[in-house]
């Protein structure tokens, strides 16, 4: 089975799926060659750029998770953007105004989030107003409600138990300090648990009746990808560690991942996606589904909110401007249809990978934010020109 | 008469697929002529080569027309020459009117400003002649199917049409529209316009056409002369074998009552007034396959779907029991747990995720049956669709493959596939076999022949009598919504449910769209 033939119908259905994880390490790759002929050469892997590409980035990740699911849902929130300043600033509020712990103010902001959410999937859902109406007017409401709530001005500075939310490292539990040994370990863990699964997966395939992957193929991935691992987590322990926020977006990655994939509900969003009317004759209460979609975006974007303003430990009405816009893209660069019903996690992740690192790459080079927009916008045309060409073929 | 059209050994290859392989084809000038063939047989690709869909250089082979050479390098260019092919699927914009549809890409205009007088006068000249009494201004999508179809014939009558093409023209239209079709072809023959038509519908090629030409596997079998044409005759040459039995045999044996429907009334989803259903009561007993039959628009499929889930309709009222208790059928989750299942009449727009692959799509309507605790288990999963593939004979590579990509009669397999999979104890079949071709008609008649052997109950809708005649153990009948008679199988013909139709038509409280007296 494991021909020629195998070979090339397997990279053409899977061209999608490891084509944009091909671009964004031919991306890296761009970026660490070009930056070594510099006037001045900088290591563009440095651990410092490495731990800053989840930091900055961070917000988006968490944002474009939860718009998945919304476009796989065949809807849109524009909302996020504004509902993470407002959320921000109301963690500021309890934080720095009513004086909370920021244990009870980490929950209250998702609830805040969640209850956003809710009163914009409630009308979209229901009622049937389309998402792009409802959350173009949450938008514009929420970044008033922003300003109204801080008086136009900043609130800040945070304890340092908040600020770790985005500024903290993982305590080294090891006590070995440098190398970050509790780091370490947790590479290590995550390198068996991707050899784990994917012998898992190739051995389901194979009862599924799909023809596996030629094994050639399968093992330079598997090779690669635990060398990538390997390497960002090496680099990260002779910094300072892991960052928290890289735990909670790998957390938040593997479980979307899996609801996406593995559950029930995440199936029938899909349905509901792919065909409202059939999912819906077929007994899934697609109403529910779309509303508890938009409760899931608000608390998300309520947590980005959260991370957002600790990194600049401070709230501020400008908070948040454009998140949508990042967020959308990253899912469509991942792959995404904007019909709904497509889409997978892992491209979500790696889309929002692509924009980060060219934002990180481009700065250091010193292209200003006008050229950096403009060839943004274009990775953006192309990755969708090229999903189209793809599926025309 | 003389040859207008000659299509000479006509191949077209797609990647991996010949999909003709040198067809001929003569039309004669103004002749109606009919081309058959199963779905799959290449009667669309011939039809889209001669209009210029695929372009000269794309296919091998020859066309002569009126005469001469045709060499087409679009749908332009085949209009030019007043070839007009009306696809399956109709090209108006519902939102556009009548004359503005009517003269789309070909508009009354000077220098690019509309002549609304003269568009207008010369739309009510071309609904005159198709015989359409309705005024120009009428938005497009507030007709019926029927009558777009006809826009779509006055359209190419507007463009000077000398061979006119219709796909399927009358697949979407109940029994009078078609008749009405039927009888404006014959008058355009009369006017002397050239016409090939295709079309499943055997008794209507009988009716109206002069030739037939058969394909089957992407080439010509046979071209049949009007006094040759019978429908056995055709059925052979379709599929290639003789159909000594277009129904399977089976032997009836019906147990206790299974379903009960009583004083079933619906309202219309958005006019409150405006009753569908009235006090329809039926039953359906334990290996029991029962038809409905009726007219499109009497509320068949109105019917079927408000007792599922109530997905059509408000205000229901009345009692459905199941072995002989009530039962609560107010969504459809409750209905599937009830043991009722509903097999839809569209079941590319109801029935399937057209971009999901066929595994997902037998596993929808009962997701719990692949899963624990809310997390799926995808080996089942796919074990469960291996299995119905097997059973149901789904011809494809695999259950990894898209939907979209299977045949009418395999995607039908699969929509049945996913409800047998929720185990319902009674089906409801709505046109089970609408747009399938003859072999694939003659496996779900078999199929349901197994399920009512299981003891199932089976209801099915159907607007093919011969069909219902051959298949059911009990026939009622519908009537602007409401169910008029009941036949056995030996009392049944298709003159007796036509005359009960005719017969109580306008002598109830009022149409189906009329107010309650």
């Amino acid at each position: 089975m494991a021909g020629e033939k195998g070979l090339s119908a397997h990279l053409g259905g899977h061209l999608r799926e490891n084509g944009m994880l091909v671009a964004l390490v031919a991306i890296v790759a761009f970026f660490t060659v070009i930056l070594q002929f510099q006037a001045q050469p900088v290591n563009f892997l440095k651990a410092q750029n490495i731990t800053n590409v989840f930091l900055q980035n961070g917000h988006v990740i968490i944002l474009a998770l939860g718009m998945l699911l919304v476009i796989v849902a065949g809807h849109i929130d524009l909302s996020v953007g504004s509902v993470a300043a407002f959320t921000g600033a109301v963690s500021a509020w309890l934080t720095v105004s009513m004086g909370l712990p920021f244990w009870l103010v980490i929950p209250l902001t998702l609830i805040v989030g969640g209850l956003i959410g809710a009163m914009q999937g409630y009308w979209i859902a229901y009622w049937r107003i389309p998402s792009f109406i409802v959350t173009l007017a949450g938008m514009m409401v929420f970044r008033g409600a922003t300003m109204w709530l801080l008086g136009g001005q900043n609130i800040g500075p945070f304890p340092r138990e908040f600020q770790a939310m985005s500024n903290g490292f993982i305590p080294d539990l090891t006590g070995i300090g440098r190398p970050h040994g509790l780091t370490l370990i947790l590479v290590a863990l995550a390198v068996g648990l991707l050899v784990w699964s994917g012998l898992r997966s190739r051995r389901s395939d194979a009862a599924f009746g799909v023809t596996p992957e030629p094994m050639g193929f399968f093992v330079g991935r598997l090779v690669i990808l635990a060398a990538a691992i390997t390497f960002v987590g090496y680099q990260l322990a002779s910094f300072r560690g892991l960052p928290n926020v890289m735990v909670v977006l790998v957390l938040l990655t593997l479980i979307y991942a899996f609801f996406t994939e593995n559950t029930v509900t995440g199936r029938r969003i899909y349905a509901l996606g792919g065909n409202e009317k059939a999912a819906r004759l077929s007994g899934i209460r697609t109403e529910r589904l779309v509303f508890l979609t938009f409760v899931n975006m608000g608390a998300l974007a309520a947590l980005a909110g959260m991370i957002v303003t600790a990194r600049l430990n401070s709230a501020t009405p400008k908070a948040g401007t454009g998140f949508e816009l990042d967020a959308i893209a990253s899912v469509f660069i991942g792959g995404a249809s904007m019909a709904g019903g497509s889409g997978k996690i892992v491209g979500v992740v790696v889309g929002a990978l692509i924009m980060g690192v060219m934002n990180m790459g481009m700065s250091i080079l010193g292209i200003g934010i006008d050229y950096q927009q403009m060839i943004k916008g274009l990775v953006l045309l192309v990755a969708v020109i090229f999903d189209v060409y793809n599926k025309s073929k | 008469m003389a040859t207008l059209l000659e299509m000479r050994a006509i191949s077209k290859t797609f990647p991996g697929v010949r999909a003709l392989d040198h067809v001929d084809l003569t039309v004669e000038e103004g002749e109606i002529h009919a081309i058959c063939g199963e779905n799959g047989a290449g009667k669309s690709t011939l039809m889209k080569v001669l209009s210029g869909v695929y372009p000269h250089g794309t296919y091998e082979g020859d066309i002569v027309y009126a005469g001469e050479p045709l060499s087409l390098r679009g749908i332009r260019d085949s209009e030019h020459h007043g070839i007009i092919i009306i696809h399956q699927e109709l090209a108006l914009v519902p939102l556009l009117s009548i004359a503005e549809n009517l003269f789309l890409g070909n508009e009354v205009a000077s220098r690019g400003v509309i002549d609304w007088r003269k568009a207008f006068r010369r739309t009510r000249e071309l609904l005159a002649k198709v015989g359409l009494n309705e005024p120009p201004g009428t938005q497009v999508g507030k007709l019926g199917v029927g009558k777009q179809q006809l826009i779509e014939i006055a359209k190419a009558l507007a463009k000077d049409v000398r061979l006119l093409i219709l796909d399927e023209p009358t697949a979407a239209l109940q029994e009078n529209d078609s008749q009405k079709l039927l009888d404006l072809m014959l008058e355009l023959k009369a006017q002397g316009v050239t016409q090939i038509i295709i079309s499943h519908k055997l008794n209507e090629i009988g009716r109206i056409a002069d030739r037939i030409t058969v394909i089957r596997d992407g080439a010509t079998v046979s071209t049949i002369a009007r006094h040759e044409i019978s429908e056995d005759r055709i059925i052979r040459d379709m599929v290639g074998r003789d159909m000594a039995h277009r129904y399977p045999d089976r032997v009836p044996n019906p147990g206790e009552v299974l379903l009960e429907v009583q004083g079933w009334n619906v309202w219309h989803p958005e006019q409150k007034d405006r009753q569908v259903i009235r006090d329809a009561g039926f039953t359906v007993r334990k290996g029991e396959i029962v038809g409905i039959a009726g007219l499109m628009g009497t509320g068949r499929t109105e019917l079927a779907m408000s007792l599922f889930g109530r997905s059509y309709g408000q205000g229901h009222r009345g009692t459905v029991r199941m072995n002989g208790r009530p039962v609560d059928v107010s969504t459809v989750a409750k209905a599937v747990a009830a043991g009722l299942s509903y097999v839809t009449e569209d079941r590319k727009a109801l029935g399937l995720i057209l971009e999901e692959p066929i595994l997902k799509n037998i596993s929808l309507a009962n997701l719990a049956g692949v899963a624990l605790r809310g997390v799926l288990d995808k080996r089942r999963e796919a074990r469960v669709a291996e299995d119905y593939r097997k059973a149901l004979a789904i011809r494809t590579p695999g259950v990894q493959q898209k939907v979209v990509n299977l045949s009418g009669g395999n995607q039908q397999k699969v929509v049945l596939s996913k409800w047998l999979f929720t185990d319902p104890q009674v089906l409801i079949l709505d046109e089970p076999t609408r747009g399938i071709d003859v072999g694939a008609k003659y496996e779900i008649y078999t199929i349901m022949n197994d399920l009512a052997a299981q003891g199932r109950g089976i209801v099915m809708i159907s607007s093919e009598m011969p069909e219902l005649l051959g298949m059911c153990d009990r026939i009622y009948v519908m009537n602007e919504g409401r169910i008029v008679g009941e036949l056995s199988r030996d009392a049944a013909t298709q003159e007796k449910i036509m005359a009960m139709i005719l017969k109580t038509t306008g002598n109830g409280t009022g149409q189906p769209g009329g107010r309650a007296a």
